[in-house]
């Protein structure tokens, strides 16, 4: 399985490439990779069909602490959240290279969305905590490129940082809960995990993983109130948002509770938390997908409805809500995936999406309608389709909800009436009815884009027709594996006339109805106020804070980070003397004994002269040049200092930096004003007396460090292995580039960025930004390039 | 900058410097010397260059971009953490071919790259920000 997602990864890096080799072909090129990964997964099924599931594990970083596994674990839920994100990418790719044909980032796109293909895969397949995490973060950052797609846009830009902002801040929350989880139960590997439910539930620490936890889920899969990114980062081409938002990114929060639902769940506190945000989610949402008349924003609030209603279910936690769960992912997966494309197509071929300009596209876009009205009437939930069975045994699960099930099961209706009535007005508004002049003139979509959403609604029939295809061999394993224990049952479209058949004739009707009065409701007044209130005010919430933030930002930066170099001096010195001075006295306490008579002669010579150097630096220096050649010397004397005790790479470095410093800072110095003395007397002493008490303090820390005892055992560790084990007699290289090669990595990553802000910075006044940010940009970007040399 | 004796002895100097950039960077791992080091070396030949004769013919002399060389830089640290785990083992394990040609002997390996990409950002950072500075008057 590892070499599946790597593969995808490796694809998608070169995918540029293939690009340039195979042009207007390569879609259907590309598509093979994720359609061989579904052949692969599917291959699995008889194995998995048999209750058996599969490990397999690479150490990926390994501590004393705790290992970090690219371990994989294939289960029920796994194989089938990883067949669709497979079987769907593969659609999504072909439909991607006609939507987007003749689009100069086309190429950008495919690399795109196979590297978001490759992480999605990552999360629902890995075992291990820490690595469910990285896939999660990955998904994060490449729905984020995938959302923004075309940056020209700012509405573009705003929805992809929201959607950034608002699932990066989730993850953040899960990646405490995870990691939290793993100190408590003491495994890392979510397959242990499964065994060792009660003693997460048990522990102390339970109510804070589930928050945090559910925090990443929650944003992740977009329950309310965090529900508004998902209709907002519909500003992204549709073949992003058909992916995104039937098969993927959203469903990785849904999967995550399904996974952890053993381990974590069955609690009053999970009932109420799970089931109730699931529940409060899946009312307000269907709802609001009445008030709009853009296909793209209908569907997607049906989505985020369509996610409370699997959140509500992980959270009943019976064995009806597991069975209910696994047969509406699947058939939510394929449904939605069909009308998003067929959206997509529809504002491709016809110029737009409201439903109010478009109508009787029926004979124009045969295929593209019998694909949307089959998905259409498997959403609204009409036999003999997949989506049928699907909201039977929601009801059904709602009926035996182990906490107010009249309550559950009225809300379930209520909602379910919005959605027929949605599922009704993407159908027959663009497609049925008198044609109406659309901007552009519509034709068929061709081949690439018709062929997703047809074989997907195709399949809707035929699971719903034929349940037995997959009941036993894949609904079963998965349920069982959300329920943590083995379940048995088999599906089929008749169950007799009970009662929810009946509910299902009161939703079907009740949706009729609202369909016909659609018009009416939507411009009514409770309708404005109602998305007024439930759309618009998470938004304006997440607003606030932002804007919040960056007022704070502004603030801080405008107090702090003044400008003055002598104000952030004082500030850093401050804060050592106080922090540092404290614990020091506390901890420690002065000892003096600064074994002057070790000292030897050219040590003394040495240290005068740079003291002297300094001296006449701070007598003499009334211009920066002077300054910054005294400042050199204080370094030159240090690295013959390290050349005295033997350290020939530090004195080489040291040499070499200092060099290349002052030739930097002389490169500054060029565009600074000639050196003015700003500050009074009084400030001047002040500053003095700062200066003087932090020299001090740093002396009496050394003298007290150097006092006790040295222990050798890191650096004979590191002479006695450098040979044996990393094959170099340089003990400082082997440090940097083998034992210790993760911290040169981040450190080299700071470097780089360093770079990258400089340049920018830099570059930037080039076109014309505000003067004041001038002075800053320099200011940082001497801090940088200080911070990057030091 | 217009001196004579700047621009002869640059122009001797430059091939030196960066030969001896390369010496410190592959004696590293048994001497003194090393990815950092031969990078401040290279980076200090071309900054010497460039205040000779200008960044325009800096960017000649150099041909690649000093962002490509941070990027490549970057992706040799990444590619030589990849390598041990296609053998199953964990990310940043040291890999090493020991070739032997009869004379001298030669060791290649994944903290060699790894090592290569170091020098690689060092050069790259220092040469855009040379670069950033002298070009932004």
């Amino acid at each position: 399985m590892l070499t599946v997602v790597a593969l995808i990864f490796i694809v998608a890096l070169i995918s540029p490439w293939i690009y340039k080799l195979f042009k207007e072909k390569s879609g259907w090129v590309l598509a093979l990779l994720p359609f061989g990964s579904f052949l692969y997964l599917a291959s699995w099924l008889p194995h998995i069909a048999a209750g058996n599931v599969v490990q397999q594990s690479t150490t990926w970083v390994s501590m004393a602490l705790f290992e970090v596994n690219l371990a994989f674990y294939l289960d029920g839920l796994s194989l089938m959240f990883g067949m669709i994100i497979t079987g769907i990418g593969t659609f999504i790719v072909l439909y991607g290279s006609g939507y987007l044909a003749g689009d100069a980032y086309l190429p950008r796109f495919y690399c795109a969305i196979l590297l978001f293909m490759g992480s999605m895969l990552g999360v629902v397949l890995a075992d291990n905590l820490i690595s469910i995490f990285v896939f999660w973060e990955l998904t994060s950052f490449t729905s984020f490129i995938l959302i923004g797609f075309t940056h020209e846009q700012e509405n573009s830009r705003k929805a992809a940082l929201q959607a950034l902002l608002v699932t990066g801040i989730g993850g953040l929350a899960l990646v405490a809960g995870l990691v939290l989880m793993g100190f408590a139960s003491g495994h890392w590997e979510v397959s242990a995990l499964l065994n060792e439910g009660d003693i997460v539930r048990n522990h102390p620490y339970y109510l804070a993983i589930l928050i945090l936890v559910l925090a990443g889920a929650f944003t992740k899969s977009a329950q309310f109130p965090f529900s508004f990114w998902l209709p907002g980062a519909m500003a992204a081409p549709t073949p992003v948002s058909a992916y995104l938002h039937s098969a993927t990114m959203v469903k990785a929060g849904v999967y995550l509770l399904a996974r952890l639902n053993p381990v974590l769940g069955s609690t009053e506190i999970w009932l109420i938390l799970v089931g109730g945000f699931g529940l409060l989610t899946l009312l307000v949402s269907a709802w609001l997908s009445l008030s709009f008349t853009d296909m793209k924003q209908i569907l997607a609030y049906s989505t985020v409805m369509a996610l409370g209603t699997m959140t509500m279910l992980i959270g009943l936690g019976t064995e009806m809500a597991m069975k209910a769960l696994s047969v509406y992912i699947l058939s939510h997966a394929m449904y939605k995936g069909a009308l998003f494309m067929v959206a997509g197509a529809v504002d491709h071929e016809a110029g737009t999406r409201d439903v109010l300009k478009l109508g009787g596209l029926r004979s124009l876009m045969p295929i593209s309608f019998a694909a949307a009205a089959l998905a259409a009437i498997s959403m609204a939930g009409i036999p003999p389709l997949y989506g049928f069975i699907a909201k039977e045994l929601v009801y059904e699960a709602a009926l035996e909800a182990p906490l107010w099930p009249v309550l559950v099961i009225t809300l379930a209706v209520i909602a379910n009436i919005a959605i027929v009535a949605a599922s009704a007005i993407v159908v027959i508004r663009p497609f049925l009815g008198a044609r109406v002049e659309t901007p552009k003139k519509a034709h068929e979509a061709p081949l690439s884009m018709w062929i997703g959403p047809l074989s997907l609604a195709v399949l809707s029939v035929l699971f719903g027709v034929l349940p037995f295809l997959i009941d036993k061999s894949l609904m079963v394993p998965v349920a069982s594996s959300v329920y943590g224990a083995p379940m048995d049952f088999y599906l089929s479209l008749w169950h007799g006339i009970n009662l929810p058949l009946i509910l299902s004739l009161v939703t079907l009707a009740g949706g009729i109805l609202v369909y016909r009065i659609w018009d009416g409701l939507r411009e009514s007044a409770p309708m404005k106020v109602y998305q007024a209130g439930f759309a618009m005010g998470p938004i304006r919430g997440y607003n606030g804070l932002v804007s919040g933030l960056l007022g704070l930002a502004g603030w801080q930066t405008r107090t702090i980070q003044n400008g003055l170099m002598s104000n952030y001096l004082v500030t850093i010195l401050i804060t050592l003397l106080v922090a540092v001075g404290y614990t020091f006295l506390t901890r420690s306490g002065i000892v003096w004994n600064p074994g002057f008579e070790n000292v030897l002669i050219q040590e003394w010579a040495l240290s005068i002269a740079i003291i002297a150097s300094l001296g006449i630096m701070l007598a003499f220096g009334h211009s920066r040049l002077t300054m910054v050649i005294g400042a050199g010397v204080v370094g030159f004397g240090l690295a013959l200092i390290y050349l005295m005790h033997g350290a020939a790479d530090l004195a080489m470095t040291q040499v070499l930096v200092e060099t290349l410093t002052v030739i930097l800072v002389v490169l500054v110095l060029i565009h600074v004003p000639k050196l003015k003395e700003l500050r009074s007397t009084t400030s001047r002493v002040r500053d003095g007396v700062i200066a003087v008490a932090a020299g001090a303090l740093m002396t009496l820390l050394i003298l007290a460090a150097t006092a006790a005892p040295f222990d050798a055992f890191i650096s004979d560790f590191y002479a006695e292995a450098s040979y044996p084990l990393a094959h170099g007699r340089n003990i400082v290289n082997v440090i940097l580039v083998d034992f210790r090669a993760l911290d040169t990595m981040g450190e080299v990553v700071v470097v780089a960025i360093a770079g990258l802000a400089v340049y920018a910075l830099i570059k930037m006044k080039r076109f014309g930004s505000p003067p004041d940010t001038n002075t800053g940009g320099r200011a940082s970007s001497g801090a940088a390039s200080k911070q990057g040399g030091s | 900058m217009k001196s004579l004796i700047l621009h002869t002895a640059t122009r001797l100097m430059i091939g030196v410097l960066v030969l001896f950039s390369l010496f410190l960077f592959f004696r590293g791992h048994d001497e003194p010397g090393g990815g950092f080091i031969g990078g401040l070396v290279g980076a200090g030949a071309f900054t010497l260059y460039a205040i000779a004769f200008g960044t325009e013919a800096t960017r000649k002399v150099l041909r690649i971009h000093p962002i490509t060389l941070i990027s490549v830089g970057l992706l040799s640290l990444v590619v030589s953490g990849l390598i041990p785990m296609f053998v199953a083992e964990p990310f940043l394990t040291g890999k090493w071919l020991f070739i032997e040609w009869g004379a001298f002997d030669t060791k290649l390996s994944t903290p060699l790259l790894f090592d290569i990409g170091v020098y690689l950002c060092v050069v790259g950072f220092i040469v855009t920000v040379i670069f950033s500075l002298e070009e932004e008057g």
